[in-house]
């Protein structure tokens, strides 16, 4: 009975009821739709490192940390052959490639061409009868202005610091949403770089295929998903943080509406008040139902969002959302597009979120009633 | 008829060679000229880009073959920053940031101030006769100055360049150009020497030009304006 009076009740506040919901409805939709672009581009980044870089996890010679150029040079061993299974081998050396007449640096790769791990396309170093034929990324191709079939001429040292330079050939371009395999990087044939490199046998780091066993080698150190991934996820809850400001801000607004809407019915509707007791509703009967007045709009909300706002989420899910070119510019690797993913959990998150927060600032004004002489409500005296 | 051709040739360029003075005693020479246990140098390093050139005031202290301190002076730009050289490690102060950073492995290799010389470049400090095999390979006259043409290859395992040519004055010892090649044969940089000076009771060359051959350009002076030896 109380729902049903509620629901006449907001349905005779007419337009203001309409404005409330509209609000409410539109924040309810944004909410889902920013944590699903989030939750979108962190699969996405995730699914596209492991693919392009991390594999199944990192055996690195312990000399070597990805974040201190310092360790290139020495960072590098030889891991006993009867430890090496399902691992693809990586070594890395710094050099300079020179297109158009400037100089640019760059890390030098080797891996294995016969690796099927990564999605690196190490089949064109295959299939390449040239003297160094090498893959890069497209960003590395804008950056040095290099199309496939291309020659550049690079200069590196070898193991004991000594200068050469050779031409490399463009094998092919890659096009990757993981920057680090791209921006500045060059990938060679393993056996050529060592070669190359008077550095025979030698590798800097193994990426893990699915079924390598994990065990302890001296002189290196085994980094797993989790620890490999820990700064794409810190930077993705970063961005989950600060988006959410907007949406909370927008939430706070469509509350603030449905706090100030309870206050107002409070004050102005104290005869019915008094009317509902005469008739013999207990005072918290009354609450109930102004309370249940107030959360019902969130109810409504739902209904009106669900309404324009699951084929907007359908119709995304399936196209995506296209990324603007020269969003990578911007300081995130992004694709061409973002799918967002809309899960369960997000969605019924959500709900509980607005409904519980919009059923406490219904409350909160209406515990006046609790206090309300009802004579004098009924008289309407202003309490 | 092939063997008297082979014995003419062989015995020909014996005769050739022994015309050469001895190629590592031409090389000590250069190292004693060329180095100096203590030094302090004004200089001027004068880059030519694609959109005009600019120059570089710097003053520099060198002790030994290990340290070397260097600041700045002009332009405003880059005044204030200095650079501290000690054995194989480079630490650069940038005055607009206030802090102190230790250059390493693809920094070294950019260029120093936007010059065709680079941070791993400055870094090279040894004696040429302590790391190369010397051969005198010919003569040539390099603005009206005779010279020797040397073939330096290196000895040690741990250089920079494999191989070097080097042309220097047959009465001063001191080298006029120089050209550095890589393992593979190419040729990376070239350096001439001019204005060349008495100072003290050596010769010194107070203008260079470093020409990076991998790049466009017109490559790097550097003109010493103030050289004191201590």
């Amino acid at each position: 009975m109380l729902f049903k009076l509620a629901y006449k009740n907001l349905e005779g506040a007419g337009l203001r009821t309409w404005l409330t919901v509209g609000v409410l409805s539109f924040a309810f939709v944004i909410i889902i739709l920013i944590n699903g672009i989030v939750n979108g581009f962190n699969d996405q980044a995730i699914n596209d490192a492991v693919n392009w870089e991390i594999g199944n996890g990192k055996l690195q010679n312990e000399k070597y940390d990805a974040y201190d150029p310092f360790s290139i040079k020495d960072g590098h061993g030889i891991l006993p052959d009867s430890k090496n299974k399902d691992l693809v081998p990586v070594l890395i050396r710094q050099a300079s490639i020179y297109p158009q007449g400037r100089m640019v640096s760059v890390t030098l790769n080797g891996i294995d061409i016969n690796q099927k791990l990564l999605k690196l396309p190490t089949i064109l170093l295959q299939q390449s009868t040239e003297e160094i034929p090498a893959i890069i990324g497209k960003r590395m191709a804008a950056s040095a202005n290099l199309k496939k079939g291309d020659q550049v001429l690079m200069r590196w040292r070898d193991s004991h610091g000594t200068f050469d330079a050779a031409n490399i050939s463009v094998a092919g371009i890659f096009n990757t949403n993981v920057t680090t395999v791209d921006a500045g990087q060059i990938w060679i044939s393993l056996k050529k770089l060592r070669a190359m490199t008077d550095l025979d046998k030698s590798t800097t780091l193994f990426i893990a295929e699915k079924d390598y066993k994990q065990e302890r080698v001296a002189g290196w150190k085994f980094l797993d998903q989790d620890e490999l991934l820990k700064d794409l996820r810190a930077m993705v809850q970063i961005e989950r943080i600060s988006d959410s400001i907007i949406y909370l801000l927008l939430l706070a607004i469509a509350l603030l509406a449905i706090f100030d809407t309870q206050v107002l019915s409070v004050f102005r509707r104290q005869r019915e008040i008094g009317t509902y007791i005469s008739l013999g509703m207990t005072r918290p009967q009354v609450v109930g139902l102004f309370t249940i007045e107030g959360s019902m709009n969130s109810i409504l909300a739902i209904i009106v969002g669900g309404i324009y706002g699951i084929p907007l989420f359908l119709y995304l899910s399936y196209y995506g959302i296209a990324i603007p070119a020269g969003a990578d510019n911007m300081g995130l690797s992004m694709g061409e597009k973002i799918t967002p993913v809309f899960g369960a959990g997000l969605v019924l998150g959500t709900i509980s979120l607005v409904v519980i927060s919009s059923t406490i600032v219904s409350f909160l004004p209406s515990r006046k009633i609790a206090k309300m002489n009802p004579v004098d409500a009924l008289k309407g005296k202003i309490q | 008829m092939k063997i008297l051709i082979t014995a003419i040739l062989v015995f020909g360029s014996m005769i050739f060679y022994q015309n050469f003075p001895d190629g590592n005693m031409i090389l000590q020479k250069v190292d004693d000229n060329m180095s100096s246990e203590t030094n302090i140098t004004e200089s001027q390093m004068i880059i030519h880009g694609k959109r005009g050139s600019r120059t570089v005031i710097s003053k520099g202290y060198t002790q030994g073959h290990n340290k070397s301190f260097t600041e700045y002076l002009a332009p405003d730009r880059d005044k204030g920053t200095k650079m501290l050289k000690l054995e194989d490690r480079l630490w650069i102060f940038s005055p607009s940031t206030d802090r102190t950073i230790q250059l390493s492995g693809h920094m070294l290799r950019q260029s120093v101030m936007g010059s065709d010389l680079s941070y791993e470049d400055m870094m090279e400090d040894r004696k040429l006769s302590e790391m190369y095999d010397v051969k005198v390979v010919g003569e040539e006259t390099i603005d009206l100055r005779k010279s020797w043409v040397l073939e330096l290859n290196a000895k040690v395992e741990d250089v920079s360049y494999v191989k070097r040519k080097l042309w220097v004055d047959q009465v001063r010892y001191v080298p006029l150009k120089e050209e550095l090649f890589a393992k593979s044969g190419q040729l990376l940089k070239k350096t001439v020497m001019s204005d060349i000076t008495k100072i003290s009771n050596r010769w010194y060359p107070k203008k260079i030009n470093f020409k990076d051959m991998l790049k466009d350009g017109k490559g790097t002076d550097f003109v010493v304006t103030l050289f004191s030896l201590m």
